[in-house]
């Protein structure tokens, strides 16, 4: 049951072949087995599971089935849930149990889909190993000594180990795609307003978005459907309608104009990596797409312009974490201040009082022209930079990280290599474009990712495009030893 | 040395919406703490503002009545500082791009002059909660009932050259606000408050002097008593051979003094940003046209209105324009009598006002509705009762005895202008004093007011005063 896809469990629940509670019950029993390797999950809501799992069963039964009931997912336990611990992977936050649900918990739920539990991440999504997490770090599948990527480092291995069909993940710098690459899983951030932020515990407010994590582009796909749409209570949401994903999966993609960004291939790409990226390249010039090279001069300067805007936006959006009224707050106060200092400081871990204190420089008097100001500006060359380039082409195509999964500990205590992970998926986020990762290949047994970007609202495209890819491909059927 | 001071004033006026800025929650006073504050109010992890359209609209009736320019876009910006009561850690406010710039208001000065007052910006932001420190030993209460309630602030320019300008300008846009039914003006509840900044400097300096800020004042009274102790403060300092600091201070009314709250250097460095959880405001021609469409007659326009068409003096015209429901009280009386406006706006003016003060109520709450004023002046036109006789039935009126009319006949009070009743009083009145009737008729005119009297208090002041005269003089002529 559990190599199945989302759409042959939702097949075999109609016809009656398994149970949503054999089904959640197959998947709670691998987290349980197998779990312990891995680290995936904060906290597994088995009871409330198996509940709305025979409420899903029911709802079968009684023919009025939609598309996700009774498929187990997880969610990023960034993602508000009324009643159970929402963390943020954050000591701030281990007592915090939601009073309400993110729009994204909502809407999956009203498609039917059964919550498994929350998964692992980097504190307030702040990292891209998954080692920043007060509940410890997560291993990836593939090599349980190499990190699973980060943000969304607990939902990619846990959709890597088939510990769950899909999961929730957001990404603000490359925290869907980074991670889906390095666990050789297919993950997609979409455009910036297409998925409500409502509920979604804010870490850069003009880059967030939430997105799927899947074993495919097909199951990307059913998941976004569900995800995506207006929300009233995002003022960044945008109201434009959801097309259906699934019906363009198919979609030729003969003439399909790909270009690939020189910058991407310039510098500290791992020769591996390029290996395999040029193979997909092939693949899509055997499947009838037109190749050609595009530029975005601008993409260098991603990484400096996201690490003045992300902590800037952060360092206003963890104020509220003050040991006031929800959350951790220290033991005897003597004072307001000890309260504030003592709260803040045993609550946040160190890379998000390091991201805080460079947020708080940014945008103080007197340098917030020079920094806040000019990343904004640079912010708009860089969107440019992709405007000039979607004229010319349908999507961009490149690879998703510079190297495949690194060691734990190895860059931990690097920061400015470890933000250098996230090259090539920050452009993305500072454009508020749609971009996705699948799996490629494999470098010495690790997962490689591909990236694949495009126009904004073109979910649709990129979706098609990476189905194609996958018809012609098994990179993405692949398994990790121990977990199959 | 002579001393000239300058004065800008900042006024919170809060935005007489059902709910808050950012959130559905309602904006009712005095409710038990914390029973208004949702999930967004209190700042909750991942909750997100979603502005109040109503808002817009109130804002830019405001900027229309002032002839500023309502911006076609504007941004919210976070404030950010760390407060109990404050559950964001930052005040979602306006800072580079305010909604309404440029503005100005004219006042009126004592000596009948009137000068024009420059507004700045007024811009929109939320609320913060409320901290209890005297309930709880050794604790502090937040009450976030508040936090998120919408409000305009109104910067002035620093046109205001004494208290009593102050005082002016802030009752004008304190009248203003609530011909725009855009704020209650409820001074007590907080609705209407604000900040004044204060510097001195010597008569015919151009640079302004080092100002204070008076932070949080709430009656017209405090302004001008916290202004001119100020000034008074400030001119010690100076005069002394010291120099004054830019600070914020606190008017204590109790001891009537002002005192240093945090200096400039305490201050906190804000690092205003724009919102990224909301767009920049953007509203088009049309909308803009539809608030202008919906504008009410302003307090000035209706002035003048009432000078030319009710032919009422400029200074009554100024009182029963100062507030909305004044002017609709007085054109319903009008309305209701059909004309006699200076008898409308003396009763109203007078006795009526006379009243409110004494009973604390507002017009609005007066037990002697525009319909009744107007019934019993009526009865005065037509003679029914006398201008005297009235100020009873008014006061019946008012303690709840009925309309005029009721009053009249269960008191017995219409005036006697029966001639024949009336001769039978004069006739007792000049039986009764045979003195003063040969010294009248001996010359000493001025007796007519003693029988005048006479007749009024035998008729219990019912008879009709004119026919009294025209009798008396008749009969005492023989």
């Amino acid at each position: 049951m559990h190599n199945k896809t989302i759409a042959e469990l939702a097949a075999g629940l109609r016809a009656g072949e398994f149970s949503s509670e054999e089904l959640t019950q197959a998947y709670l029993d691998r987290i349980e087995r197998l779990d312990a390797s891995l680290n995936s999950f904060i906290t597994v809501t088995a009871d409330a599971a198996l509940q709305a799992a025979r409420a899903a069963d029911a709802r079968l039964a009684r023919g009025d089935a939609a598309p996700l009931t009774g498929i187990p997912i997880a969610h990023k336990d960034i993602f508000c849930t009324k009643g159970v611990r929402t963390s943020c992977g954050s000591r701030m936050l281990d007592n915090f149990i939601a009073p309400y649900n993110a729009t994204v918990a909502e809407k999956l739920a009203a498609a039917g889909a059964v919550m498994l539990g929350k998964t692992n991440m980097d504190e307030f999504a702040m990292g891209s190993s998954n080692e920043t997490s007060f509940y410890g770090p997560v291993c990836n599948p593939w090599n349980t000594g190499t990190v699973p990527g980060g943000s969304s480092g607990g939902s990619a291995a846990a959709v890597a180990a088939h510990l769950t069909p899909a999961a929730t993940g957001t990404d603000t710098g490359g925290s869907i795609r980074q991670p889906a690459a390095l666990c050789g899983i297919t993950g997609l951030k979409p455009t910036y307003g297409r998925v409500s932020r409502y509920g979604m515990i804010a870490f850069a407010s003009s880059l967030d978005q939430g997105g799927p994590m899947a074993r495919s582009a097909e199951d990307a796909a059913l998941m976004l459907a569900a995800m995506a749409g207006f929300d009233p209570k995002d003022s960044t949401s945008v109201d434009q309608p959801v097309p259906d994903y699934s019906r363009a999966l198919n979609d030729s993609v003969e003439g399909l104009k790909i270009g690939l960004p020189k910058e991407f291939f310039d510098q500290g790409l791992d020769s591996g990596v390029a290996r395999v990226i040029e193979a997909a390249v092939d693949e899509f010039k055997k499947l009838g797409a037109e190749v050609c090279e595009v530029s975005l001069p601008n993409s260098g300067l991603s990484v400096p312009t996201y690490y003045v805007v992300a902590p800037a936006e952060c360092s206003s959006n963890l104020s509220r974490f003050d040991g006031v009224r929800f959350g951790y707050r220290c033991e005897n106060p003597v004072d307001l201040e000890d309260l504030y200092k003592r709260s803040r400081g045993e609550g946040f871990g160190a890379e998000v009082k390091r991201r805080i204190m460079i947020g708080t420089y940014a945008l103080s008097a007197g340098y917030y022209d020079a920094y806040y100001l000019k990343a904004q500006q640079i912010r708009r060359l860089i969107s440019d930079d992709f405007r000039q380039a979607f004229e010319r082409v349908d999507v961009i195509v490149g690879p998703t990280t510079p190297t495949p999964a690194f060691k734990l500990g190895e860059k931990f205590n690097d920061p400015v290599t470890m933000y250098l992970s996230d090259i090539f998926t920050i452009a993305c986020n500072l454009a508020g474009l749609p971009g996705m990762s699948v799996p490629a290949g494999f470098v010495n047994g690790l997962p490689v990712g591909l990236q694949i970007i495009g126009n904004y609202f073109a979910e649709d495209r990129l979706l098609n495009v990476a189905h194609r890819y996958q018809q012609v491909t098994d990179w993405h059927q692949r398994q990790p030893s121990g977990y199959e | 040395m002579k001393w000239e001071c300058v004065i800008g004033l900042e006024i919170h006026a809060q935005l007489a919406t059902n709910s808050k800025i950012f959130s559905a929650a309602s904006t009712a006073y005095g409710a038990p703490p914390n029973t208004q504050a949702c999930a967004v109010d209190l700042g909750l992890p991942g909750v997100l503002p979603v502005l109040n359209a109503e808002v817009v609209r109130m804002a830019a009736k405001f900027g229309l009545a002032i002839g500023a320019t309502v911006a076609r876009r504007s941004v919210f910006a976070r404030k950010n500082y760390f407060y109990p009561d404050l559950p964001k850690g930052y005040q979602i406010s306006q800072y580079e791009l305010p909604i309404v710039e440029h503005g100005r208001l004219e006042i009126e000065l004592d000596d009948g002059s009137s000068k024009t007052i420059g507004i700045t910006r007024a811009h929109l932001e939320e609320d913060a909660g409320k901290s209890l420190h005297e309930e709880f030993q050794d604790k502090t209460g937040i009450d976030l009932n508040r936090a998120g309630t919408p409000l305009l602030e109104i910067v002035s320019e620093p046109d205001l050259r004494s208290a009593k300008e102050a005082v002016a300008y802030m009752k004008k846009i304190h009248s203003l606000v609530r011909y725009l039914a855009i704020c209650d003006g409820n001074m007590q509840e907080g609705s209407f408050r604000c900040d004044a900044n204060v510097s001195i400097r010597p008569v015919g300096q151009a640079e302004f002097g080092t100002r204070a800020e008076l932070k949080n004042i709430n009656s017209f009274r405090y302004v001008e008593r916290a202004i001119n102790i100020e000034i008074e403060r400030q001119t010690d300092v100076l005069e002394g051979g010291g120099t004054v600091v830019q600070e914020t201070r606190l008017y204590d009314p109790d001891k009537n003094e002002t005192r240093s709250m945090r200096s400039k250097e305490e201050a906190n460095d804000y690092r205003y940003f724009p919102d990224p959880d909301l767009l920049p405001l953007e509203i088009d021609d049309a909308f803009i046209e539809s608030v202008r469409a919906s504008l009410p007659e302003l307090p000035d326009a209706k002035k003048q209105r009432f000078m030319h068409a009710f032919g009422l003096s400029a200074y009554d015209a100024g009182v029963l324009t100062a507030s909305r429901e004044m002017s609709d009280y007085f054109e319903s009386v009008v309305g209701a009598v059909g004309g006699e406006a200076k008898l409308c706006a003396n009763w109203i003016m007078g006795d009526l006002s006379a009243a409110l003060n004494r009973d604390g109520k507002e017009i609005t709450e007066s037990p002697v509705d525009a319909a009744m004023l107007a019934g019993m002046l009526k009865r005065i036109l037509d003679n029914t009762i006398s201008g005297k006789i009235a100020k009873d039935v008014f006061e019946a009126m008012w303690a709840g005895e009925g309309d005029a009319d009721t009053v009249v006949e269960r008191k017995g009070l219409k005036q006697i202008t029966d001639t024949g009743a009336i001769e039978t009083i004069i006739d007792q009145v000049i039986a009764a004093n045979p003195a003063q009737v040969e010294q009248y008729r001996a010359g000493k005119d001025k007796l007519i007011g003693f029988f005048v009297g006479q007749v009024m208090k035998l008729s219990k002041g019912k008879a009709n005063p004119a026919q009294v005269n025209e009798l008396l003089l008749k009969k005492l002529s023989y």
